[in-house]
């Protein structure tokens, strides 16, 4: 029995979810008295997920492996999991772990959770809380099968150190025949994604144009933060589609969301619920949002964001 | 092109979500039901294929009678035909075994699903029927153009785009994108009247097992009061953030 993590990494360095998926990994491995194994693609730094208690670690490096591509990274991970007799493996839920979860649950004949918030309420017969319905409920999922996969919302556990023995292993890639070429991969460069932000800065209508959203741009690099927009805005066109979060845009698990000049339609509200602190600054009071928000200002956008703005600066600086 | 777009019949995204029978069911009382959003995505853009590329379009779904009003709704924006597997399913990986006996059938070049339903979210469907096929998937699928044999789609992927390009038969997962939201076709009256005559076969379930089983639903618990803060008092704002949110 043992627990195998698949730990992402970006621009030569774990993601924030590797660390988190570890720390989860290590709070069950514990409980149950089994093995922690994380599984790393082209990224020689073991060192690290021991930090946050992994135990040992298969590393797979190999420059044909670069792009990731769900098919390949599902088969090279399934023949881990198959060589270690895990039977749990935990996966984050970045856009290209749930692409590949479903694959990988086929391959190894997997029960499959996905968005499993927390830790499992009982690990003798699998049993997780996933949000559903998107953010507007959670339900209880039994998963009774020999070897299972979880999908661990982003932010749902948190990130704790715990120092272990790491030894690492090095594991040549295992290469299936597919039809499938990834072309182009095109990046926002120096922007933090929706998916990795602790903090999101979200604008509506009430900005009145697109020509008003550097007060989003400067207000989200402030403070590290991703721009999002309500769905209005994105089919309106003034922000691409990727920026629309709620129901059927993206969802937001972010430790802080500031929405400006939305007014906080319930799909909109759906979609950002899982956010832990809600900011809303908004001329109407009456807005529905502030029903929904921890913080609220009722003012004028273009008076308030830039005097926000200036005053984090100084925050920040002191 | 044999294409199949495969629906989820979700309750609408305006409604209240309750559950009854001590937590364990979804309230479908007073709820209205849609073709779940990412499913219309995608059944718009097969309805594309089908007038530019003279393209076949079935849908289908995995459910109960309940699921008939959806299956006529995408009859009438422009569906060949409709198939509804009779089969209240269980889990995700139920409905993608259903799927996946049907299409081993009907060698389909092109099934569509929405990346996710906006029910239970489990992203599961799409990515397992594809895997029980042995057929190329691609997910968050936002431009899907089809040449001959060769399909090229676009991924929106966390900050980016990636632009792939597979032979068919191919899985994709539909999200908005695909088609702009205008684009949406809103059945009109022949329409309306024309899915009347089409076919909605039904067929009983093929064999499946079941990996997950839903026993309890909750609501988050109610949230705390909101502070408000006025717009002259910034300070005080980032000061709440700071120390008693501790987000900054």
């Amino acid at each position: 029995m043992s627990i195998l993590i698949y730990t992402e990494s970006e621009n030569g360095k774990f993601k924030k979810s590797a660390l988190e998926l570890a720390s989860y990994g290590r709070a069950i491995a514990d409980q149950l008295g089994v093995e922690l194994i994380a599984i790393s693609f082209n990224l020689k730094d073991h060192q690290t997920l021991g930090a946050y208690g992994v135990e040992r670690v298969v590393q797979i490096n190999d420059p044909s492996l670069e792009n990731f591509t769900a098919s390949t990274y599902a088969e090279n991970i399934a023949t881990v999991a198959e060589a270690n007799e895990v039977n749990l493996v935990v996966l984050s839920s970045s856009s290209n772990a749930k692409y590949m979860a479903p694959l990988l649950a086929v391959s190894l004949s997997a029960g499959y959770a996905s968005n499993v918030v927390g830790l499992p309420l009982s690990l003798k017969r699998l049993t997780v809380k996933r949000s559903c319905f998107t953010n507007k409920a959670y339900n209880t999922c039994v998963l009774d099968n020999d070897i299972n996969i979880i999908g661990l919302s982003s932010n749902s556990f948190g990130i704790n150190e715990n120092p272990k023995e790491v030894s690492v292993e090095d594991k040549s890639a295992d290469f299936i025949k597919t039809n499938f070429e990834v072309e182009k991969i095109e990046k926002g460069t120096g922007q933090v994604s929706i998916a990795d932000a602790e903090i999101v800065v979200s604008g509506g209508r009430g900005l009145k144009g697109p020509e008003n959203w550097h007060l989003i741009e400067d207000l989200a690099s402030t403070l590290g933060a991703a721009t999002a927009c309500s769905k209005p805005v994105s089919d309106m066109g003034w922000r691409p589609h990727s920026e629309h979060v709620g129901q059927t845009g993206k969802p937001v698990a972010s430790n802080l969301y500031i929405a400006i000049g939305v007014s906080g339609a319930i799909q909109h509200l759906a979609g950002i619920n899982s956010s832990k602190v809600k900011l809303v600054i908004n001329n109407d009071p009456e807005a529905p949002f502030f029903k929904a928000a921890d913080y609220g200002v009722v003012g004028d956008a273009f008076e308030v964001v830039p005097e926000l703005i200036e005053k984090l600066k100084a925050f920040k600086n002191s | 092109m044999k294409i199949l777009v495969c629906i989820s019949n979700v309750p609408d995204t305006t409604s209240k979500i309750n559950f009854i029978e001590d937590s364990t069911a979804f309230d479908k009382n007073e709820v209205q039901c849609i073709i779940n959003p990412n499913d219309e995505f995608g059944l718009t853009r097969a309805v594309w294929f089908q007038q530019k590329k003279k393209a076949e379009v079935t849908v289908v779904t995995v459910g109960d009678l309940g699921c008939e009003p959806t299956l006529r709704k995408c009859l009438a924006i422009g569906a060949d035909k409709a198939i509804r597997i009779d089969l209240n399913p269980t889990d995700g990986f139920q409905v993608a075994q259903q799927l996946s006996a049907h299409c081993k059938k009907e060698n389909y070049d092109l099934i569509i699903a929405g990346r996710e339903s906006i029910d239970y979210n489990g992203a599961m469907v799409p990515g397992m029927l594809s895997a029980l096929l042995g057929y190329s998937f691609i997910t968050n699928c936002m431009a899907l153009e089809i040449e001959g044999n060769t399909a090229r789609a676009s991924r929106e992927i966390d900050g980016g785009i990636e632009t792939i390009s597979c032979q068919l038969p191919l899985v994709i997962g539909a999200q908005k994108g695909l088609v702009e939201e205008k684009d949406l076709i809103i059945p009109n009256m022949r329409g309306i009247m024309q899915a009347r005559q089409k076919s909605l076969t039904v067929l009983p379930a093929a064999e499946s097992v079941v990996k997950s089983v839903i026993t309890k639903f909750e609501k988050p618990a109610p949230k705390g009061a909101i502070k408000m803060v006025d717009p002259d008092q910034i300070d005080q704002l980032i000061d709440l953030l700071h120390k008693e949110a501790k987000v900054i």
